[in-house]
């Protein structure tokens, strides 16, 4: 295939409307996730389309072109983050947070062993579960469900991919508190797909 | 010997940074006598594994 023609054949993939209204509606939901913010969502993912559209030849293929957007949008999220978080601050309990901590304490004998009722239990093949929409939409509400500023540190290590102290840099709060944040919101995320998800014995036929 | 809760908050941070050997050490012997332990860390594995997999999901988008 000639240059010409493969540059022909990525315009057309990159204006298919479907492709595209799919990819805007995965960066709305993801930007909505890490913002908490309707307005400021729609705005970050109208920037980073808009720069996207400015270097669409030089891609090829989706795949390709989407983990670009999707790096751009990252870029303007955190730019966002940082400017929300000047004015917070991050490492303040709110309450939401002391009742995820006390429940928490609750999986625990006196002796710091688990009890029965809060051991972990084997979630067998987690895998197959990745494959399946209706653990996304699980995972989706259980990450909505932590508290603003617990997602927010959770978010920008696992899904930004900062290193724990780059996280802690840019919102400046301390190692250890980092730490505590972090494993707050992972053992809060574990027990919501616990509940929601894997007692539930949703595995597929 | 380690607590459960303070191996979770081990098994926790080594999502973040290496373990020393220690810490290593002390997790690994907890780990072989305590299935709840394990199956966190089974479970802290996996949450890193849907966090990657996040927007290159294979279900349908809805």
């Amino acid at each position: 295939m000639s240059d010409g023609g493969a540059m022909r054949d990525q315009d057309e993939q990159l204006f298919d409307a479907d492709w595209l209204e799919g990819v805007r509606r995965d960066m709305v939901r993801f930007a909505r996730l890490q913002l908490r913010d309707e307005t400021l969502a729609e705005d970050v993912v109208q920037e980073a389309l808009a720069a996207a559209f400015d270097k669409a030849r030089e891609f090829a293929g989706r795949s390709a072109m989407k983990t670009w957007i999707f790096a751009i949008l990252k870029n303007k999220i955190v730019d966002q983050i940082r400017v929300q978080t000047r004015t917070t601050n991050v490492s303040a309990l709110s309450a939401a947070e002391e009742t995820m901590d006390q429940t928490f304490e609750s999986l625990f004998k006196e002796n710091a062993h688990w009890s029965p009722a809060g051991r972990p239990s084997d979630w067998g093949d987690p895998a197959e579960a990745l494959r399946q929409q209706r653990f996304w939409d699980v995972f989706d509400a259980c990450l909505k469900h932590l508290p603003e500023n617990t997602a927010r540190v959770f978010m920008m290590r696992e899904f930004l991919e900062f290193e724990t102290p780059e996280v802690c840099e840019q919102l400046s709060i301390t190692t250890s508190n980092c730490n505590v944040i972090l494993h707050r919101a992972r053992n809060g995320l574990r027990r919501c797909l616990e509940k929601n998800w894997f007692a539930l014995g949703e595995q597929p036929c | 010997m380690l607590s459960c809760k303070d191996a979770t908050r081990m098994m926790s941070e080594a999502q973040d940074r290496p373990l020393t050997v220690g810490e290593r050490v002390n997790l690994e012997l907890h780990l072989a006598m305590c299935k709840g332990c394990r199956n966190f860390k089974q479970q802290m594995s996996f949450l890193r594994e849907a966090c990657r997999r996040y927007l290159n999901r294979d279900g349908k988008p809805d």
